[in-house]
Order: C-alpha cells, then sequence, then structure tokens
C-alpha cells in the first residue's frame, strides 16, 4: 500500500495531467449542457462585456459598408411599402383583420467567426430587449442564425456556419424543400440537401427558406445555386449554395420573433399525443 | 524584473486579449487562425513545478475557450503540451547546465528558441485541430489547416520575441 502511494506521489504530474485531459473532454462532450448553463460561454457577463466595448469602437471601421446595407434595405422596404399601400387602396378588406405573426428586433453583431468548425455569433441585445433562444437572426441580405442562449443584455447563437443545426430551404422557382447545412470547408457555401433528381434546376436558381419550421417566415434569402451534380448511385443532387450574406463582414442583423410560438408548439403536442382514431 | 509573479500575470492578460480581440479577428482567408497565447505556456520558467505549469496551461485554455465558445478543446492541448514540455526541452537541450531560468530568444538564442516554439507550437495547433472538427475524416485536410496555422503562430510567436517579453 505504502509502496503504491509512493509511486502515485512521484507521478503525479502525469496522474495531474491525466485529470486535467478527462476533465477537458468531459468539458468539450458535454457542452451543449454547459452552454446552457449560460456562464462558460461568451454570452457570460465577463466576456459579453469585454466584447461588446470592444465592438463599440470597432464598428467605427465599418460605418461606411453599415451605412450602404442600411440605405440599401431602406430603399427596399420603401419599395415594398409603395406595393403595399397600393395593394391597400385595392382592397381595404384585404389588409384588415391581419396582424403581423413575425416581428423584427434589430441588433448589432458583437462576435462572430467563420473559421472554426462550429462557428457561434454574440449580439448585443438579450431577454430584457424580448430576445428568446431559437428565435432567427437574418441581415439585410440575408438568413444568419439562430439563437440559443440569452443573458440579460445580450444573447448568443449559431451561425449558418455551424453543423450543429440545419436550415429548412426551399427552391424559389419550384417550391421544393430540403435542408441546407454548413460542411466545414467554405464559409461562402453550404449544401442543400434531399433534392430529387427529378426536379428541374440550375446553377444561379435561388434558395430561400421554406416557412415550414417556426423560427423563419418563408421567403427569405438564403443564397443562390452555385454547384450542381447527380451522384452515382444516389436518388438526390448534390447542391452547393453560395451563401448571400458575407458573414465575415456582418455587422448590423436583426432577430425574429414568432409572435405565435407557443400557440404553434401547443397544436404540434397536442396532434403528436392524440392517437390517431379518437 | 524582481517580481515574476507579475510579469507572469500581466503576460497572461495582454495575450489572451491579444487572442481574442485581435487574432481571433483576422479569419485570414476562413483558414487560418493564429493561436499566440501558447507563448505564455512556452515562456513559463524552466524551475517552475511541474504541477504549476499543467495548472496554469489548462487555466490559460480554458479562459480561450471560455471566449471562443469552444469549451474543453483549447484547454486539452495546452495541458497537452504543458505535459511534454520537459521533454521537448530535454531533447533539443544538449548542454543542460548552462539554460537560463527564463526561456525567452534573449537567453536561448534564435536557433534553439525557433526550434522549442515550432514544436511545440506544430503538437498544440495538430491536437486543437483535431480535436475540433473531432474526427479523422478529411485527415490531410486538417493537417494542412493546422500546419498552416501554426507557421502563422510561430512566425508571430518568434517577432514577438524581438519586442515584449523579452526578460
Amino acid at each position: 500500500m505504502r509502496s503504491l502511494l509512493r509511486l502515485l506521489i512521484k507521478n503525479y504530474p502525469f496522474l495531474l495531467f491525466l485529470l486535467l485531459e478527462v476533465l477537458s473532454i468531459v468539458f468539450i462532450i458535454n457542452y451543449n449542457s454547459f452552454q446552457r448553463a449560460g456562464f462558460l460561454n461568451s454570452s457570460n457577463a465577463v466576456s459579453a462585456a469585454i466584447y461588446g466595448s470592444y465592438s463599440r469602437v470597432a464598428q467605427y471601421f465599418r460605418l461606411a459598408k453599415v451605412n450602404n446595407d442600411l440605405s440599401a434595405e431602406n430603399a427596399e422596404l420603401r419599395n415594398r411599402l409603395d406595393e403595399y399601400e397600393a395593394a391597400l387602396l385595392d382592397s381595404a378588406l384585404l389588409a384588415h383583420g391581419q396582424d403581423s405573426i413575425f416581428r423584427y428586433i434589430s441588433a448589432r453583431v458583437i462576435n462572430n467567426s467563420i473559421n472554426k468548425q462550429q462557428n457561434y455569433i454574440t449580439l448585443n441585445k438579450g431577454r430584457k430587449h424580448g430576445i428568446k433562444p431559437d428565435q432567427g437572426i437574418i441581415s439585410a441580405q440575408g438568413v444568419v442564425g439562430i439563437i440559443t442562449n440569452v443573458s440579460e443584455s445580450y444573447s448568443m447563437g449559431l451561425s449558418v456556419l455551424n453543423p450543429r443545426w440545419s436550415i429548412s430551404a426551399k427552391l424559389k422557382n419550384s417550391g421544393y424543400y430540403g435542408s441546407l447545412l454548413w460542411n466545414g470547408n467554405d464559409y461562402r457555401k453550404a449544401e442543400l440537401n434531399e433534392i430529387p433528381f427529378h426536379v428541374e434546376l440550375a446553377e444561379g436558381d435561388t434558395v430561400v427558406t421554406s416557412g415550414y419550421s417556426p423560427v423563419f417566415p418563408e421567403g427569405i434569402m438564403i443564397g443562390t445555386i452555385s454547384e450542381l451534380s447527380r451522384p452515382e448511385g444516389e436518388n438526390y443532387y448534390k447542391i452547393e449554395v453560395l451563401l448571400s450574406p458575407d458573414l465575415k463582414s456582418i455587422a448590423q442583423v436583426e432577430v425574429i420573433a414568432n409572435t405565435r410560438i407557443d400557440e404553434l408548439k401547443q397544436l404540434k403536442s397536442e396532434t403528436e399525443n392524440a392517437a390517431p382514431g379518437n | 524584473m524582481q517580481r515574476p509573479g507579475i510579469k507572469y500575470i500581466l503576460m497572461f492578460i495582454v495575450l489572451v486579449v491579444a487572442q481574442v480581440l485581435f487574432l481571433n479577428q483576422i479569419q485570414f482567408s476562413g483558414f487560418i487562425n493564429p493561436y499566440v497565447y501558447v507563448l505564455f505556456i512556452l515562456l513559463l520558467p524552466l524551475s517552475a513545478p511541474r504541477y504549476a505549469v499543467l495548472l496554469l496551461s489548462f487555466f490559460i485554455g480554458l479562459t480561450i475557450d471560455v471566449f471562443s465558445n469552444t469549451l474543453g478543446m483549447h484547454s486539452f492541448a495546452s495541458v497537452f503540451i504543458a505535459y511534454l514540455r520537459p521533454a521537448i526541452i530535454r531533447v533539443i537541450t544538449n548542454r543542460e547546465e548552462d539554460m537560463h531560468d527564463y526561456p525567452g530568444m534573449a537567453y536561448t538564442g534564435l536557433a534553439w528558441f525557433l526550434t522549442y516554439t515550432a514544436i511545440m507550437v506544430f503538437i498544440h495547433h495538430t491536437v486543437l485541430f483535431y480535436i475540433e472538427v473531432f474526427t479523422f475524416h478529411n485527415f490531410f485536410n486538417t493537417l494542412y489547416r493546422a500546419f498552416l496555422s501554426s507557421l502563422f503562430s510561430i512566425f508571430v510567436i518568434v517577432l514577438s520575441q524581438f519586442i515584449v517579453f523579452r526578460d
């Protein structure tokens, strides 16, 4: 017994090494639960505050680009407003009784990465601004990510460049839908899966959100098809999509809050629990 | 400097800030990400007890992890090289008796420091990048990324030795 103890004491660096490595592996494997715990990720008070003040300085260097983006978006919104006004004049009935399902909260990106295998995005708005987990993040150019963690005044989410989630996407022309997933290689490109061979496709086709999940409304831009092939022995196309927002230079985003999400969730659980025939 | 503790606390803060606010934002070609905080582990005194080296490495790795949402990955790679450090130093040093306690370039010379940095950084990056993808699929692609980022890190670390943390 004593010699065993002596052996252990003599080899303590190795034991400590093993202990720390095992601890690290536990951290890696249980990543999601630690994420939820909320203090060991970048939406915690200290690191979010540091990133926040850094980004306040850094944003000055991007003001020109942000300005351009905003004015482009402004112009587009103005166009749409005109369309709506015209429609409203045509039929007051159509507009009556339709309230908006989606609410938009604008936020600034205070931290973002593109070169990891799992990329995250941190925003300067949080719970007190109405942000909750599972809300979508978009920019003027298109889909950016999804919120996963929220603290009092900051929030954090997975960006499109994160294989831990996929987006329900469809082809704007034909309406066929599939799932869009990033494969970890190029930050400008993602893969669209589950589109069968009989669908007619061409490079340059537009891919938008399907609206089948409550996260994004239908028809938000995702990107355009940049490459497609028909792999031998499979039933689905291999489609590469060029993402339309440039995630490397993203600064201003909007978070989409679905005001009827609770109702949808309740409906879903009722349907799933109800036995057929009852 | 009289108080080595304060020097290392300062070094820790400077390297963490430089890493998370500047180097992590480089994202050069979406491919290369230098991890220069390894310098902290490289410069710990040679006479430091091994438990202190392991714990400090774990701590700086974990700090980087918290900032970059990669919980466990940097701490794993950091502890790994911290454990190998004495063996690597033994292998590349031929006359151990005249080593200065502080392994900065000003004391060890460019050749020794470059070899030391290259070996440590390359091991660290390789371990880190494989843990990050968590698969041996695309083996050579990952190795290539680790290699490119290592070159960049080694360059920045050696360059920094001409300017800061010289003694």
